[in-house]
């Protein structure tokens, strides 16, 4: 049985410093899995980068039931826009560009699926990571975390909702424009029958079907700015994945902390006989029998040889912790920043498609006005 | 002949008709002016009804004052309708509003409804004061002054409902054999107005229909603007511009509501009152067929001498007569009602057109400026950043 997919064409360009002029230096194809597998890779080994998103697997907040489909060339183009600007996205960041595995996706044809999962990052993924729905009490989150886990929350319902609203707007949009084309044959055979009115009649339907096909070229505008928008949509998930991240090195954190000073109350307990805490030990030894006192002091070494392992642990396990904070925040801050450029852009750029409509609707209307007041 | 002056004995003479015609548009000529407003609801115990007010300014001689105030109802004008039919069956008289909605309503008396119709019977009267012949019809006047008890005995008078049912009965029978019989220019107008029928009810259809998808995008794009100002909460740098494009999306809202109101007054009621037309049309060409079936009738008659051979060569000359009038009225009708039809239609499409330009301009304007203050913006911060 053979399987039908789609593959991209990957070009690397290296620009040269003597002339400016760029060089190609790669060519290879890669299908929509391979950016899949690059991008989970990446997950793993830099848990505290904000990853670029890639583009979705299947069309969602379709406006017309026609771009539903995977298949469809204009869904592949810009899954394929979508693809560059990961690859893009990757390249220009100061700590993935430098990537080794990322480098072999765009420069080794073959095997670069063995090389990866030779890294072995599938069994270095923390499985928890991936079970969304469970929950880590943790007691003393960083502020700026939970703040940032709200905020991509909300993002990601806000724009959720706004391209839900939009793909609604395009879709009357479409049906207003598309009417008009109606006119166009009427006018047409009416014209037919009309002796003075006629040429106006017969033009002016023309430019209602001129009209009524413009709005393919316009919509088909606005779903590239629903993308910019989706890719933040996207981002939102990546940005929680850092959070999560955080949150269960506080959580193991905070479990070898307790953990730690528990192994340190029974080793007190175990120095000065007193029992403070409830241990089945305890009940047990006390129902059969006292311990000796050799067998206690065996106790006591192996409790403190856990306990210096523990203290070991739990400070590189704080070290650890500080600097993912710090790395991530950096990141953090490096991705507002870029978010904000973008965003505003787009925001732009959607103000131009506008104008540019309503520029053509003037053309239109005015070119119609024109044949209706010749008739 | 004098064309200045409104003597209430109108020459029917064609000529006279048309030169008419040319005074016709002339502001200054117009000395009947007609207006329909204020409906209220009356409720009896028998029925609920409403009634329209109607004011008529005049300066003809005629009429016994200058101003007249008049309540009516639609079954007034629907007596009136049939009055001008029977003076004038050969004329194009102008159409009533549907007695009923359309599409059938729960509520017998929307506010829209009321509206619509209001407009439409402020056209009807309007469209007969313009007519150089309709215009000076007695039932008409009779209408605009009377009151309510004297136009109910002025109704009470005429022809009962049992003979203009008897009437409905001739004409179907000798319909069929007018058709046969009909003159090359009155075949040509049948065609004309079979295919006039067919396209003005299409363009109803589609103009009823860009309607209902232009609200249903106002619908839709009311919810748009505000989640910008929604996402706006949780930006803090963003604010600013997601806050200007919701204003910019919800300007074009408006202007989009404004181009919906404006295809409802100037392009809706025109198209719909011209397939009304077209139904009156199809009506006045088997009026015309009817007499000319009388006649036809009469000749097949001497022709055969099936009847009273004396008296057929009189009563076929007195047919002769009616059916040379009824087709030269319709003539100059026809002519003036193309017209009239073409400048309609003409300025309905105008308009829309010029609704849709001025839409257009209106939300260009509104992005323009959004952009505009955006670079405005930019170069401020670029400034500001130089050291």
């Amino acid at each position: 049985m053979q399987e039908t997919y789609t593959a991209y064409l990957i070009e690397t360009r290296s620009v040269e410093h003597t002339d400016g002029q760029s060089v190609l230096t790669d060519s290879l194809w890669r299908r929509y899995s391979e950016f899949e597998l690059l991008r989970n890779y990446l997950l793993v080994y830099y848990p505290h980068i904000v990853v670029p998103p890639l583009p979705e697997k299947r069309a969602e907040f379709v406006w017309h039931k026609l771009s539903a489909d995977n298949m469809d060339p204009d869904f592949v183009e810009r899954r394929r826009i979508g693809l560059e600007n990961f690859l893009l996205r990757i390249a220009s960041h100061p700590i993935l560009c430098r990537d080794k595995i990322f480098y072999l996706f765009l420069t080794q044809e073959g095997n670069w699926k063995e090389t990866v999962n030779e890294t072995g990052f599938q069994l270095k993924a923390d499985s928890r990571l991936k079970a969304l729905n469970a929950t880590f009490r943790v007691k003393n989150p960083d502020k700026r975390f939970t703040d940032l886990k709200h905020y991509s929350d909300e993002l990601q319902s806000v724009i959720s909702h706004l391209l839900r609203v939009r793909a609604r707007v395009a879709d009357r949009l479409y049906g207003v424009y598309k009417v008009h084309g109606n006119y166009g044959r009427v006018f047409s055979e009416w014209s037919a029958i009309e002796k003075e009115m006629g040429d106006g009649l017969q033009s002016a339907g023309h430019h209602m079907d001129v009209y009524a096909s413009s709005i393919d070229d316009i919509l088909e505008d606005e779903e590239h700015y629903a993308d910019q928008l989706k890719e933040y949509l996207f981002y939102a998930e990546a940005l929680r994945a850092v959070c999560r991240k955080h949150e269960l090195m506080q959580y193991d954190l905070e479990i070898a902390a307790q953990d730690l000073a528990s192994k340190k109350q029974q080793c007190e307990e175990l120095a000065t006989g007193t029992v403070r805490t409830f241990s089945l030990k305890g009940m047990t030894t006390k129902l059969f029998g006292q311990e000796t006192p050799e067998q206690r002091e065996a106790r006591i070494k192996v409790l403190e040889e856990q306990i210096n392992e523990g203290e070991q642990q739990l400070k590189s396990k704080n070290l650890e912790g500080r600097e993912f904070v710090k790395n991530a925040w950096a990141d953090i801050e490096r991705f507002k920043e870029q978010k904000n450029r973008d965003l505003k852009e787009a925001l732009i750029s959607y103000a131009v498609m506008q104008i540019s409509m309503c520029k053509k609707g003037i053309q239109v209307w005015t070119n119609a006005k024109e044949c209706f007041s010749k008739m | 002949m004098d064309m200045n002056s409104f003597s209430p004995m109108m020459p029917t003479s064609p000529l006279s008709m048309i030169n008419q015609i040319k005074f016709e548009d002339e502001p200054d000529l117009k000395d009947l002016f007609i207006t329909v407003d204020e409906p209220e609801s009356h409720v009896t115990t028998i029925e609920t009804f409403i009634t329209y007010r109607i004011i008529t300014k005049t300066s003809r001689g005629e009429f016994d004052s200058s101003e007249f105030e008049v309540r009516r109802r639609y079954q007034d004008f629907l007596w009136l309708k049939g009055k001008l039919e029977e003076a004038h069956p050969t004329l194009i008289i102008p159409p009533l509003p549907e007695k009923f909605m359309v599409k059938g309503m729960v509520e017998r008396f929307n506010d829209d409804f009321i509206e619509t119709r209001r407009k439409a019977l402020h056209k009807f009267l309007n469209r007969i004061a313009d007519h150089p012949t309709l215009t000076f019809n007695e039932d008409f006047k009779i209408f605009l002054t009377a009151q309510a008890w004297e136009l109910s005995s002025h109704k009470k008078q005429g022809p009962g409902l049992l003979s203009r049912m008897g009437q409905t009965v001739r004409a179907v029978a000798s319909s069929m054999r007018g058709v046969k019989n009909r003159p090359e220019e009155f075949m040509e107008m049948n065609n004309f107005i079979e295919l006039f029928s067919q396209k003005i009810n299409l363009i109803d259809k589609i103009s009823q229909r860009i309607y209902k998808e232009e609200r249903e995008y106002f619908d839709e794009l009311k919810e748009y603007g505000p989640i910008h100002i929604l996402w706006s909460a949780s930006e803090e740098d963003l604010v600013d511009i997601l806050k200007d494009v919701a204003s910019c999306i919800d300007r074009c809202c408006k202007a989009t509501e404004k181009r919906m109101s404006g295809l409802a007054e100037a392009l809706l009621p025109v198209v719909h009152e011209y397939v009304l037309y077209s139904e009156m049309l199809m009506g006045v060409m088997r009026r015309r067929d009817q007499i000319q079936a009388e006649l036809d009738s009469k000749v097949e008659a001497l022709t055969y001498k099936k009847a009273d051979a004396d008296l057929l060569p009189e009563e076929i000359g007195k047919l002769e007569d009616k059916v040379e009038c009824a087709n030269n009225a319709l003539k100059a009708d026809w002519e003036r009602w193309k017209q009239n039809m073409q400048n309609d239609i003409k300025l309905a499409f105008t308009d829309m057109a010029e609704e849709n330009i001025h839409y257009y301009e209106q939300c260009l304007a509104t992005w323009e400026s959004f952009l505009t203050s955006q670079t405005n913006l930019h170069l401020e911060e670029a400034s500001e950043d130089k050291p």
